[in-house]
Protein backbone atom coordinates (compact mmCIF):
# COMPACT_ATOMS: atom_id res chain seq x y z
CA UNK A 1 0.00 0.00 0.00
CA UNK A 2 2.90 2.35 0.75
CA UNK A 3 4.17 1.88 -2.79
CA UNK A 4 0.78 2.60 -4.31
CA UNK A 5 0.52 5.82 -2.35
CA UNK A 6 3.75 6.91 -4.01
CA UNK A 7 1.92 6.70 -7.33
CA UNK A 8 -1.57 7.67 -6.26
CA UNK A 9 -0.65 10.73 -4.17
CA UNK A 10 -3.50 12.69 -2.57
CA UNK A 11 -2.87 15.62 -4.91
CA UNK A 12 -3.18 13.32 -7.93
CA UNK A 13 -6.40 11.73 -6.65
CA UNK A 14 -7.79 15.19 -5.94
CA UNK A 15 -7.07 16.42 -9.47
CA UNK A 16 -8.55 13.19 -10.84
CA UNK A 17 -11.79 13.72 -8.94
CA UNK A 18 -11.99 17.46 -9.52
CA UNK A 19 -9.96 18.24 -12.64
CA UNK A 20 -9.10 21.94 -13.03
CA UNK A 21 -9.51 23.82 -16.31
CA UNK A 22 -11.61 20.99 -17.73
CA UNK A 23 -13.42 23.04 -20.37
CA UNK A 24 -13.24 24.20 -23.95
CA UNK A 25 -12.31 27.90 -24.08
CA UNK A 26 -14.18 29.88 -26.72
CA UNK A 27 -11.17 31.97 -27.66
CA UNK A 28 -8.55 29.22 -27.87
CA UNK A 29 -6.25 29.61 -30.87
CA UNK A 30 -4.31 26.36 -30.38
CA UNK A 31 -5.77 22.87 -30.20
CA UNK A 32 -4.72 19.24 -30.57
CA UNK A 33 -6.12 15.81 -29.69
CA UNK A 34 -4.17 13.03 -28.02
CA UNK A 35 -4.91 9.31 -27.87
CA UNK A 36 -3.38 6.44 -25.95
CA UNK A 37 -4.52 3.26 -27.72
CA UNK A 38 -3.17 1.11 -24.87
CA UNK A 39 -5.81 2.24 -22.39
CA UNK A 40 -8.21 4.23 -24.58
CA UNK A 41 -7.31 7.57 -22.97
CA UNK A 42 -8.38 10.55 -25.05
CA UNK A 43 -7.51 14.15 -24.35
CA UNK A 44 -8.09 17.43 -26.18
CA UNK A 45 -5.87 20.34 -25.18
CA UNK A 46 -6.84 23.95 -25.90
CA UNK A 47 -4.68 27.03 -25.43
CA UNK A 48 -4.79 30.71 -26.13
CA UNK A 49 -1.34 32.04 -26.95
CA UNK A 50 -0.77 35.78 -27.18
CA UNK A 51 2.66 37.23 -27.93
CA UNK A 52 4.29 33.91 -27.11
CA UNK A 53 2.56 33.66 -23.74
CA UNK A 54 -0.02 31.01 -22.81
CA UNK A 55 -2.78 33.25 -21.49
CA UNK A 56 -5.30 30.41 -21.16
CA UNK A 57 -5.01 26.63 -21.24
CA UNK A 58 -7.63 23.92 -20.71
CA UNK A 59 -8.40 20.30 -21.57
CA UNK A 60 -11.22 17.82 -22.02
CA UNK A 61 -11.17 14.07 -22.24
CA UNK A 62 -11.49 10.69 -20.60
CA UNK A 63 -8.61 8.96 -18.94
CA UNK A 64 -7.13 7.22 -15.95
CA UNK A 65 -6.28 9.04 -12.74
CA UNK A 66 -2.68 9.61 -13.79
CA UNK A 67 -3.51 11.07 -17.19
CA UNK A 68 -6.42 13.20 -15.94
CA UNK A 69 -4.43 14.59 -13.00
CA UNK A 70 -1.43 15.23 -15.23
CA UNK A 71 -3.58 17.18 -17.71
CA UNK A 72 -5.23 19.12 -14.91
CA UNK A 73 -1.98 20.02 -13.17
CA UNK A 74 -0.32 20.84 -16.48
CA UNK A 75 -2.94 23.49 -17.18
CA UNK A 76 -2.48 24.97 -13.70
CA UNK A 77 1.30 25.10 -13.94
CA UNK A 78 1.59 26.48 -17.48
CA UNK A 79 -0.99 29.24 -17.42
CA UNK A 80 0.82 32.56 -17.82
CA UNK A 81 4.08 30.91 -18.94
CA UNK A 82 5.80 31.63 -22.24
CA UNK A 83 5.89 28.87 -24.86
CA UNK A 84 9.64 28.52 -24.28
CA UNK A 85 9.11 28.12 -20.52
CA UNK A 86 6.37 25.55 -21.17
CA UNK A 87 8.74 23.54 -23.35
CA UNK A 88 11.36 23.56 -20.56
CA UNK A 89 8.80 22.44 -17.94
CA UNK A 90 7.73 19.58 -20.23
CA UNK A 91 11.34 18.50 -20.61
CA UNK A 92 11.89 18.50 -16.84
CA UNK A 93 8.56 16.75 -16.26
CA UNK A 94 9.44 14.11 -18.83
CA UNK A 95 12.83 13.53 -17.19
CA UNK A 96 11.09 13.19 -13.82
CA UNK A 97 8.51 10.57 -14.84
CA UNK A 98 10.98 8.56 -16.92
CA UNK A 99 13.45 8.48 -14.02
CA UNK A 100 16.18 10.49 -15.74
CA UNK A 101 16.14 13.02 -12.91
CA UNK A 102 17.72 11.83 -9.64
CA UNK A 103 15.04 11.71 -6.90
CA UNK A 104 16.71 14.38 -4.74
CA UNK A 105 16.54 16.90 -7.61
CA UNK A 106 12.85 16.30 -8.26
CA UNK A 107 11.41 19.35 -6.62
CA UNK A 108 13.65 21.79 -8.48
CA UNK A 109 11.52 24.00 -10.64
CA UNK A 110 8.60 21.62 -11.03
CA UNK A 111 6.67 22.69 -7.97
CA UNK A 112 3.50 20.65 -7.45
CA UNK A 113 4.27 18.54 -10.52
CA UNK A 114 6.91 16.74 -8.44
CA UNK A 115 4.09 14.48 -7.12
CA UNK A 116 4.40 12.57 -10.39
CA UNK A 117 7.85 11.26 -9.38
CA UNK A 118 6.22 7.95 -8.41
CA UNK A 119 5.37 7.24 -12.06
CA UNK A 120 9.02 6.35 -12.72
CA UNK A 121 8.47 3.02 -10.92
CA UNK A 122 5.61 2.17 -13.32
CA UNK A 123 7.06 2.28 -16.84
CA UNK A 124 3.77 1.37 -18.51
CA UNK A 125 2.16 4.42 -16.93
CA UNK A 126 4.66 6.98 -18.29
CA UNK A 127 2.47 7.37 -21.39
CA UNK A 128 -0.51 8.18 -19.17
CA UNK A 129 1.44 10.91 -17.39
CA UNK A 130 2.78 12.48 -20.57
CA UNK A 131 -0.21 12.21 -22.94
CA UNK A 132 -1.57 15.71 -22.23
CA UNK A 133 1.93 17.17 -22.48
CA UNK A 134 2.64 15.63 -25.87
CA UNK A 135 -0.76 16.85 -26.99
CA UNK A 136 -0.02 20.38 -25.81
CA UNK A 137 3.27 20.34 -27.65
CA UNK A 138 1.43 19.37 -30.84
CA UNK A 139 -1.14 22.12 -30.23
CA UNK A 140 1.57 24.75 -29.79
CA UNK A 141 3.27 23.56 -32.96
CA UNK A 142 -0.08 23.80 -34.72
CA UNK A 143 0.48 20.25 -35.84
CA UNK A 144 -3.30 19.85 -35.91
CA UNK A 145 -3.25 16.04 -36.10
CA UNK A 146 -4.03 13.53 -33.41
CA UNK A 147 -1.10 12.59 -31.21
CA UNK A 148 -0.80 8.90 -30.40
CA UNK A 149 1.36 7.40 -27.69
CA UNK A 150 1.98 4.30 -29.80
CA UNK B 1 -25.95 -26.01 -29.13
CA UNK B 2 -22.91 -26.97 -27.09
CA UNK B 3 -22.25 -24.78 -24.08
CA UNK B 4 -20.04 -25.07 -21.05
CA UNK B 5 -23.08 -25.73 -18.89
CA UNK B 6 -24.43 -28.50 -21.08
CA UNK B 7 -21.04 -30.08 -21.35
CA UNK B 8 -20.44 -29.96 -17.64
CA UNK B 9 -21.52 -33.55 -17.18
CA UNK B 10 -17.88 -34.00 -16.25
CA UNK B 11 -17.15 -33.86 -12.55
CA UNK B 12 -15.48 -30.64 -11.38
CA UNK B 13 -11.99 -30.96 -9.84
CA UNK B 14 -11.55 -31.26 -6.10
CA UNK B 15 -9.29 -28.75 -4.34
CA UNK B 16 -6.58 -31.43 -4.16
CA UNK B 17 -6.86 -32.10 -7.88
CA UNK B 18 -6.51 -28.40 -8.68
CA UNK B 19 -3.40 -28.27 -6.51
CA UNK B 20 -1.96 -31.20 -8.46
CA UNK B 21 -2.81 -29.42 -11.73
CA UNK B 22 -1.18 -26.23 -10.47
CA UNK B 23 1.99 -28.14 -9.66
CA UNK B 24 2.30 -28.89 -13.40
CA UNK B 25 2.55 -25.17 -14.25
CA UNK B 26 5.93 -23.79 -13.12
CA UNK B 27 5.16 -20.11 -13.86
CA UNK B 28 2.25 -20.10 -11.40
CA UNK B 29 4.61 -20.57 -8.46
CA UNK B 30 6.26 -17.21 -8.26
CA UNK B 31 5.90 -14.03 -6.31
CA UNK B 32 5.39 -10.61 -7.84
CA UNK B 33 6.06 -7.59 -5.61
CA UNK B 34 6.48 -10.10 -2.77
CA UNK B 35 2.98 -11.51 -3.23
CA UNK B 36 1.96 -14.85 -4.72
CA UNK B 37 1.10 -14.49 -8.39
CA UNK B 38 -2.64 -14.66 -9.12
CA UNK B 39 -2.75 -15.12 -12.88
CA UNK B 40 -6.14 -14.07 -14.26
CA UNK B 41 -5.19 -13.02 -17.79
CA UNK B 42 -5.85 -16.35 -19.48
CA UNK B 43 -7.89 -14.89 -22.33
CA UNK B 44 -4.72 -13.03 -23.38
CA UNK B 45 -2.47 -16.04 -23.03
CA UNK B 46 -2.29 -19.07 -20.77
CA UNK B 47 0.60 -20.43 -18.75
CA UNK B 48 2.27 -23.63 -19.94
CA UNK B 49 2.49 -27.00 -18.22
CA UNK B 50 5.97 -28.47 -17.75
CA UNK B 51 5.19 -31.08 -20.41
CA UNK B 52 4.83 -28.34 -23.04
CA UNK B 53 8.08 -26.69 -21.95
CA UNK B 54 9.75 -30.13 -22.05
CA UNK B 55 8.45 -30.76 -25.57
CA UNK B 56 10.03 -27.50 -26.76
CA UNK B 57 13.29 -28.22 -24.99
CA UNK B 58 13.24 -31.83 -26.16
CA UNK B 59 12.96 -30.82 -29.78
CA UNK B 60 15.81 -28.36 -29.59
CA UNK B 61 18.06 -30.61 -27.51
CA UNK B 62 17.50 -33.94 -29.33
CA UNK B 63 15.39 -33.86 -32.49
CA UNK B 64 16.19 -30.52 -34.11
CA UNK B 65 16.03 -31.01 -37.86
CA UNK B 66 13.90 -29.81 -40.73
CA UNK B 67 10.85 -31.85 -41.68
CA UNK B 68 9.50 -33.55 -44.81
CA UNK B 69 12.86 -33.44 -46.58
CA UNK B 70 15.79 -35.00 -44.79
CA UNK B 71 16.71 -38.65 -45.17
CA UNK B 72 18.62 -38.64 -41.90
CA UNK B 73 17.34 -39.94 -38.59
CA UNK B 74 16.86 -36.60 -36.86
CA UNK B 75 14.73 -35.33 -39.73
CA UNK B 76 12.67 -38.50 -39.63
CA UNK B 77 12.13 -38.10 -35.89
CA UNK B 78 11.17 -34.42 -36.29
CA UNK B 79 8.77 -35.20 -39.15
CA UNK B 80 7.17 -38.03 -37.20
CA UNK B 81 6.65 -35.84 -34.11
CA UNK B 82 5.33 -32.94 -36.23
CA UNK B 83 2.81 -35.09 -38.11
CA UNK B 84 1.83 -36.91 -34.91
CA UNK B 85 0.81 -33.52 -33.50
CA UNK B 86 -1.41 -32.99 -36.54
CA UNK B 87 -3.06 -36.30 -35.79
CA UNK B 88 -3.66 -35.31 -32.17
CA UNK B 89 -5.29 -32.05 -33.24
CA UNK B 90 -7.47 -33.87 -35.74
CA UNK B 91 -8.75 -36.14 -32.96
CA UNK B 92 -9.06 -33.27 -30.46
CA UNK B 93 -11.48 -31.29 -32.62
CA UNK B 94 -12.88 -34.41 -34.33
CA UNK B 95 -11.95 -33.44 -37.87
CA UNK B 96 -12.58 -36.05 -40.57
CA UNK B 97 -9.03 -36.12 -41.86
CA UNK B 98 -5.54 -34.95 -40.94
CA UNK B 99 -5.26 -33.08 -44.24
CA UNK B 100 -7.92 -30.69 -42.93
CA UNK B 101 -5.55 -29.44 -40.21
CA UNK B 102 -3.43 -26.55 -41.49
CA UNK B 103 -0.73 -25.16 -39.22
CA UNK B 104 -0.60 -21.36 -39.10
CA UNK B 105 0.95 -18.85 -36.70
CA UNK B 106 -2.28 -18.34 -34.81
CA UNK B 107 -6.01 -17.71 -35.17
CA UNK B 108 -5.21 -14.35 -36.78
CA UNK B 109 -3.25 -15.93 -39.60
CA UNK B 110 -5.93 -18.59 -40.02
CA UNK B 111 -8.56 -15.90 -40.63
CA UNK B 112 -6.26 -13.95 -42.95
CA UNK B 113 -5.61 -17.12 -44.93
CA UNK B 114 -9.32 -17.72 -45.47
CA UNK B 115 -9.87 -14.04 -46.31
CA UNK B 116 -7.05 -13.95 -48.85
CA UNK B 117 -7.86 -17.26 -50.56
CA UNK B 118 -11.44 -18.39 -50.06
CA UNK B 119 -13.03 -14.93 -49.79
CA UNK B 120 -10.80 -13.46 -52.50
CA UNK B 121 -12.02 -16.19 -54.86
CA UNK B 122 -15.71 -15.77 -54.06
CA UNK B 123 -16.25 -12.07 -53.40
CA UNK B 124 -17.48 -9.64 -56.01
CA UNK B 125 -18.83 -6.10 -55.87
CA UNK B 126 -21.97 -5.92 -53.72
CA UNK B 127 -21.33 -9.28 -52.05
CA UNK B 128 -21.39 -9.43 -48.27
CA UNK B 129 -19.47 -10.94 -45.40
CA UNK B 130 -21.33 -11.19 -42.13
CA UNK B 131 -19.53 -10.84 -38.79
CA UNK B 132 -20.84 -10.00 -35.31
CA UNK B 133 -20.76 -6.99 -33.01
CA UNK B 134 -18.48 -8.80 -30.56
CA UNK B 135 -15.59 -9.82 -32.80
CA UNK B 136 -11.93 -9.46 -31.93
CA UNK B 137 -10.11 -7.10 -34.32
CA UNK B 138 -8.57 -10.20 -35.92
CA UNK B 139 -12.03 -11.25 -37.12
CA UNK B 140 -12.88 -7.75 -38.39
CA UNK B 141 -9.85 -6.28 -40.13
CA UNK B 142 -8.96 -9.17 -42.50
CA UNK B 143 -12.54 -9.01 -43.84
CA UNK B 144 -12.43 -5.22 -44.15
CA UNK B 145 -9.26 -5.49 -46.21
CA UNK B 146 -10.67 -8.01 -48.69
CA UNK B 147 -14.11 -6.33 -48.82
CA UNK B 148 -12.49 -3.02 -49.66
CA UNK B 149 -10.45 -4.63 -52.39
CA UNK B 150 -13.43 -6.40 -53.92
CA UNK B 151 -16.06 -3.70 -53.43
CA UNK B 152 -17.90 -6.01 -51.03
CA UNK B 153 -19.73 -5.05 -47.83
CA UNK B 154 -18.99 -6.06 -44.27
CA UNK B 155 -22.21 -6.45 -42.30
CA UNK B 156 -22.58 -6.86 -38.55
CA UNK B 157 -24.94 -9.00 -36.46
CA UNK B 158 -26.04 -6.73 -33.58
CA UNK B 159 -26.14 -7.69 -29.89
CA UNK B 160 -28.13 -6.70 -26.82
CA UNK B 161 -26.96 -5.11 -23.56
CA UNK B 162 -26.19 -8.47 -21.97
CA UNK B 163 -23.83 -9.25 -24.82
CA UNK B 164 -26.01 -11.77 -26.70
CA UNK B 165 -26.29 -11.77 -30.48
CA UNK B 166 -29.74 -10.89 -31.83
CA UNK B 167 -30.63 -14.03 -33.73
CA UNK B 168 -33.72 -12.65 -35.45
CA UNK B 169 -31.59 -9.90 -36.93
CA UNK B 170 -29.02 -12.51 -37.86
CA UNK B 171 -31.64 -14.42 -39.84
CA UNK B 172 -32.59 -11.26 -41.68
CA UNK B 173 -28.99 -10.37 -42.46
CA UNK B 174 -28.38 -13.72 -44.17
CA UNK B 175 -29.14 -12.91 -47.76
CA UNK B 176 -28.50 -13.82 -51.35
CA UNK B 177 -25.31 -11.71 -51.34
CA UNK B 178 -23.87 -13.25 -48.15
CA UNK B 179 -20.76 -15.18 -49.11
CA UNK B 180 -19.50 -16.09 -45.63
CA UNK B 181 -20.44 -15.81 -41.97
CA UNK B 182 -17.44 -15.30 -39.64
CA UNK B 183 -18.27 -15.30 -35.94
CA UNK B 184 -16.56 -15.99 -32.67
CA UNK B 185 -17.67 -19.01 -30.68
CA UNK B 186 -16.74 -17.32 -27.37
CA UNK B 187 -16.25 -13.56 -27.00
CA UNK B 188 -12.85 -12.56 -25.62
CA UNK B 189 -14.18 -9.26 -24.25
CA UNK B 190 -17.53 -10.43 -22.82
CA UNK B 191 -17.26 -14.19 -22.34
CA UNK B 192 -20.51 -14.82 -24.25
CA UNK B 193 -20.82 -18.32 -25.67
CA UNK B 194 -22.62 -17.83 -28.97
CA UNK B 195 -25.21 -20.38 -30.17
CA UNK B 196 -22.98 -21.25 -33.11
CA UNK B 197 -24.54 -24.63 -33.93
CA UNK B 198 -27.89 -22.97 -34.49
CA UNK B 199 -26.29 -20.11 -36.42
CA UNK B 200 -24.46 -22.56 -38.69
CA UNK B 201 -27.68 -24.48 -39.37
CA UNK B 202 -29.40 -21.28 -40.35
CA UNK B 203 -26.55 -20.21 -42.65
CA UNK B 204 -26.46 -23.66 -44.25
CA UNK B 205 -30.15 -23.48 -45.06
CA UNK B 206 -29.05 -20.75 -47.46
CA UNK B 207 -25.87 -22.58 -48.53
CA UNK B 208 -23.71 -19.96 -46.79
CA UNK B 209 -20.40 -21.23 -45.37
CA UNK B 210 -19.35 -20.37 -41.80
CA UNK B 211 -15.97 -19.67 -40.20
CA UNK B 212 -15.75 -19.91 -36.42
CA UNK B 213 -13.11 -18.11 -34.37
CA UNK B 214 -12.47 -20.68 -31.66
CA UNK B 215 -9.50 -18.99 -29.96
CA UNK B 216 -11.45 -18.52 -26.70
CA UNK B 217 -13.51 -21.70 -27.00
CA UNK B 218 -10.99 -24.50 -27.53
CA UNK B 219 -9.23 -24.07 -24.15
CA UNK B 220 -12.50 -24.25 -22.22
CA UNK B 221 -14.93 -26.68 -23.82
CA UNK B 222 -15.02 -29.74 -26.04
CA UNK B 223 -15.18 -28.71 -29.69
CA UNK B 224 -16.39 -31.07 -32.39
CA UNK B 225 -16.05 -29.48 -35.82
CA UNK B 226 -18.01 -32.26 -37.50
CA UNK B 227 -20.93 -31.93 -35.09
CA UNK B 228 -20.85 -28.15 -35.57
CA UNK B 229 -20.50 -28.69 -39.33
CA UNK B 230 -18.63 -25.37 -39.75
CA UNK B 231 -16.62 -24.90 -42.94
CA UNK B 232 -13.64 -23.31 -41.17
CA UNK B 233 -12.46 -23.21 -37.55
CA UNK B 234 -9.42 -21.31 -36.26
CA UNK B 235 -7.61 -21.28 -32.91
CA UNK B 236 -4.29 -20.31 -31.33
CA UNK B 237 -1.90 -22.60 -29.47
CA UNK B 238 -0.87 -20.12 -26.80
CA UNK B 239 -4.40 -19.63 -25.49
CA UNK B 240 -4.71 -23.38 -24.91
CA UNK B 241 -1.57 -23.91 -22.79
CA UNK B 242 0.66 -24.39 -25.84
CA UNK B 243 3.43 -22.14 -27.15
CA UNK B 244 3.04 -18.78 -28.89
CA UNK B 245 3.54 -18.56 -32.65
CA UNK B 246 1.49 -21.59 -33.65
CA UNK B 247 -2.18 -22.08 -34.37
CA UNK B 248 -4.57 -24.12 -36.47
CA UNK B 249 -6.90 -23.57 -39.37
CA UNK B 250 -9.38 -26.38 -39.84
CA UNK B 251 -11.21 -26.44 -43.15
CA UNK B 252 -13.43 -28.95 -44.88
CA UNK B 253 -11.20 -30.81 -47.34
CA UNK B 254 -13.36 -30.06 -50.39
CA UNK B 255 -13.16 -26.33 -49.77
CA UNK B 256 -9.44 -26.36 -49.01
CA UNK B 257 -8.87 -28.25 -52.26
CA UNK B 258 -10.75 -25.58 -54.20
CA UNK B 259 -8.80 -22.69 -52.67
CA UNK B 260 -5.65 -21.18 -54.20
CA UNK B 261 -2.46 -21.28 -52.11
CA UNK B 262 -1.94 -18.55 -49.50
CA UNK B 263 1.81 -18.18 -49.72
CA UNK B 264 4.30 -19.59 -52.17
CA UNK B 265 7.53 -21.24 -51.16
CA UNK B 266 9.11 -24.49 -50.10
CA UNK B 267 7.07 -27.48 -48.92
CA UNK B 268 3.87 -26.24 -50.59
CA UNK B 269 4.93 -27.53 -54.01
CA UNK B 270 5.13 -30.88 -55.79
CA UNK B 271 7.32 -29.65 -58.61
CA UNK B 272 8.69 -26.34 -59.75
CA UNK B 273 10.04 -25.24 -63.10
CA UNK B 274 10.38 -21.68 -64.27
CA UNK B 275 7.37 -22.27 -66.48
CA UNK B 276 5.02 -24.00 -64.08
CA UNK B 277 4.58 -25.05 -60.47
CA UNK B 278 2.41 -27.92 -59.31
CA UNK B 279 1.17 -27.36 -55.80
CA UNK B 280 1.51 -29.95 -53.09
CA UNK B 281 -1.49 -31.85 -51.78
CA UNK B 282 -3.29 -30.86 -48.58
CA UNK B 283 -2.38 -29.83 -45.96
CA UNK B 284 1.07 -28.89 -47.29
CA UNK B 285 -0.36 -26.66 -50.02
CA UNK B 286 -1.06 -24.10 -47.29
CA UNK B 287 2.16 -24.58 -45.31
CA UNK B 288 4.87 -22.74 -47.25
CA UNK B 289 8.31 -22.53 -45.69
CA UNK B 290 9.68 -24.17 -42.58
CA UNK B 291 6.92 -24.07 -39.97
CA UNK B 292 7.25 -23.64 -36.22
CA UNK B 293 8.22 -27.30 -35.82
CA UNK B 294 8.97 -27.11 -32.11
CA UNK B 295 5.81 -25.11 -31.54
CA UNK B 296 3.61 -27.64 -33.34
CA UNK B 297 5.13 -30.54 -31.40
CA UNK B 298 4.64 -28.64 -28.12
CA UNK B 299 1.04 -27.84 -29.12
CA UNK B 300 0.58 -31.60 -29.42
CA UNK B 301 1.87 -31.91 -25.85
CA UNK B 302 -0.63 -29.24 -24.71
CA UNK B 303 -3.44 -31.24 -26.27
CA UNK B 304 -2.25 -34.39 -24.53
CA UNK B 305 -2.33 -32.44 -21.28
CA UNK B 306 -5.87 -31.18 -21.90
CA UNK B 307 -7.13 -34.63 -22.88
CA UNK B 308 -5.53 -36.28 -19.87
CA UNK B 309 -7.08 -33.63 -17.65
CA UNK B 310 -10.44 -34.03 -19.38
CA UNK B 311 -12.22 -31.28 -21.33
CA UNK B 312 -15.58 -32.13 -19.74
CA UNK B 313 -14.10 -31.85 -16.27
CA UNK B 314 -12.34 -28.60 -17.22
CA UNK B 315 -15.65 -27.15 -18.48
CA UNK B 316 -17.47 -28.27 -15.32
CA UNK B 317 -14.82 -26.83 -13.01
CA UNK B 318 -14.59 -23.50 -14.84
CA UNK B 319 -18.37 -23.19 -14.89
CA UNK B 320 -18.44 -23.51 -11.09
CA UNK B 321 -15.53 -21.11 -10.68
CA UNK B 322 -17.19 -18.52 -12.93
CA UNK B 323 -20.41 -18.78 -10.91
CA UNK B 324 -18.44 -18.30 -7.71
CA UNK B 325 -16.59 -15.29 -9.16
CA UNK B 326 -19.78 -13.66 -10.49
CA UNK B 327 -21.40 -14.09 -7.07
CA UNK B 328 -18.40 -12.61 -5.28
CA UNK B 329 -18.14 -9.68 -7.69
CA UNK B 330 -21.84 -8.93 -7.17
CA UNK B 331 -21.12 -8.16 -3.49
CA UNK B 332 -18.75 -5.32 -4.44
CA UNK B 333 -20.30 -1.86 -4.36
CA UNK B 334 -19.69 0.28 -7.44
CA UNK B 335 -18.59 -2.67 -9.58
CA UNK B 336 -20.49 -3.40 -12.79
CA UNK B 337 -20.05 -6.52 -14.91
CA UNK B 338 -19.87 -5.96 -18.68
CA UNK B 339 -21.21 -8.99 -20.50
CA UNK B 340 -23.91 -10.82 -18.57
CA UNK B 341 -25.15 -13.37 -21.09
CA UNK B 342 -26.55 -16.49 -19.40
CA UNK B 343 -24.24 -18.64 -21.54
CA UNK B 344 -20.77 -17.50 -20.58
CA UNK B 345 -17.21 -18.79 -20.45
CA UNK B 346 -14.73 -17.72 -17.78
CA UNK B 347 -14.32 -14.07 -18.77
CA UNK B 348 -15.26 -11.37 -16.25
CA UNK B 349 -15.16 -7.91 -17.80
CA UNK B 350 -15.94 -5.20 -15.27
CA UNK B 351 -15.73 -1.51 -14.47
CA UNK B 352 -15.36 0.18 -11.08
CA UNK B 353 -17.34 3.41 -10.59
CA UNK B 354 -15.13 6.47 -10.82
CA UNK B 355 -11.94 4.49 -11.42
CA UNK B 356 -10.38 4.01 -14.85
CA UNK B 357 -9.66 0.35 -15.67
CA UNK B 358 -5.99 1.16 -16.12
CA UNK B 359 -5.77 2.33 -12.51
CA UNK B 360 -7.63 -0.84 -11.44
CA UNK B 361 -5.03 -2.90 -13.31
CA UNK B 362 -2.05 -1.11 -11.74
CA UNK B 363 -3.39 -1.47 -8.20
CA UNK B 364 -4.27 -5.16 -8.70
CA UNK B 365 -0.81 -5.74 -10.18
CA UNK B 366 0.72 -4.43 -6.97
CA UNK B 367 -1.30 -7.09 -5.16
CA UNK B 368 0.18 -9.77 -7.41
CA UNK B 369 -3.00 -10.08 -9.49
CA UNK B 370 -2.50 -10.09 -13.27
CA UNK B 371 -5.55 -8.97 -15.24
CA UNK B 372 -5.96 -7.23 -18.59
CA UNK B 373 -7.21 -3.68 -18.96
CA UNK B 374 -8.06 -1.82 -22.14
CA UNK B 375 -10.25 -2.49 -25.14
CA UNK B 376 -9.20 -6.16 -25.47
CA UNK B 377 -8.74 -5.74 -29.24
CA UNK B 378 -12.50 -5.27 -29.48
CA UNK B 379 -12.98 -1.51 -29.79
CA UNK B 380 -16.47 -1.86 -31.31
CA UNK B 381 -17.56 -3.73 -28.15
CA UNK B 382 -16.26 -0.88 -25.99
CA UNK B 383 -18.06 1.66 -28.22
CA UNK B 384 -21.28 -0.35 -27.86
CA UNK B 385 -21.12 -0.01 -24.09
CA UNK B 386 -19.90 3.60 -24.28
CA UNK B 387 -16.74 2.70 -22.37
CA UNK B 388 -13.14 3.58 -23.21
CA UNK B 389 -11.98 0.30 -21.68
CA UNK B 390 -12.80 -2.39 -19.14
CA UNK B 391 -10.85 -4.44 -16.65
CA UNK B 392 -10.96 -8.15 -17.47
CA UNK B 393 -10.23 -11.14 -15.29
CA UNK B 394 -10.20 -14.38 -17.29
CA UNK B 395 -10.12 -17.86 -15.77
CA UNK B 396 -8.41 -21.13 -16.55
CA UNK B 397 -8.81 -24.52 -14.90
CA UNK B 398 -5.74 -23.92 -12.73
CA UNK B 399 -7.36 -20.94 -11.02
CA UNK B 400 -8.87 -21.38 -7.56
CA UNK B 401 -11.60 -19.87 -5.42
CA UNK B 402 -8.85 -18.45 -3.20
CA UNK B 403 -7.56 -16.55 -6.23
CA UNK B 404 -11.04 -15.21 -6.93
CA UNK B 405 -11.14 -14.10 -3.27
CA UNK B 406 -7.79 -12.33 -3.80
CA UNK B 407 -9.25 -10.55 -6.83
CA UNK B 408 -12.25 -9.41 -4.81
CA UNK B 409 -9.99 -8.19 -1.97
CA UNK B 410 -7.85 -6.40 -4.56
CA UNK B 411 -10.86 -4.59 -6.01
CA UNK B 412 -11.81 -3.53 -2.48
CA UNK B 413 -8.32 -2.05 -2.19
CA UNK B 414 -8.89 -0.15 -5.45
CA UNK B 415 -12.01 1.42 -3.96
CA UNK B 416 -10.03 2.21 -0.79
CA UNK B 417 -7.26 4.03 -2.70
CA UNK B 418 -9.85 6.01 -4.65
CA UNK B 419 -12.27 6.60 -1.76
Amino acid sequence: MADLRELYQEVILDHHKRPRNCRRPEDANKHADGFNPLCGDKVSVFARVEDGVISDIAFQGTGCAISTASASMMTESLKGKSEAEAARVFERFHDLVTGKTPPEADASGLGKLAVFAGVRDYPVRVKCATLAWHTLRAALKDAGKTVSTE
Amino acid sequence: MKTAQQLSHGQAFSAAEVERIRSDFPALHQKVYGKPLVYLDNAATTQKPQSVVDALTGFYTRDCANIHRGVHLLSERATRAFEAARGRIKRFINAADEQEIIFVSGATEGINLVAQTFARMRLGPGDEILISAMEHHSNIVPWQIICQEKGARLRVIPMNGRGELLLDEYGQLLGSRTRLVAVTQVSNALGTINPVARMIEEAHRRQIPVLLDGAQAVPHMRVDVRALDCEFYVFSGHKMFGPTGVGVLYGKAGLLESMPPYQGGGDMISSVTFEKTVYNRLPHKFEAGTPDIAGVIALGAAIDYLENTGMDRIAAYECGLLGYAAGAMATLPGVRLIGTAPEKAGVISFVVDGVHPHDVGTILDQEGIAIRTGHHCAQPVMDFYGLPATARASLAFYNTRAEVDALVAGIRKVSEVFS
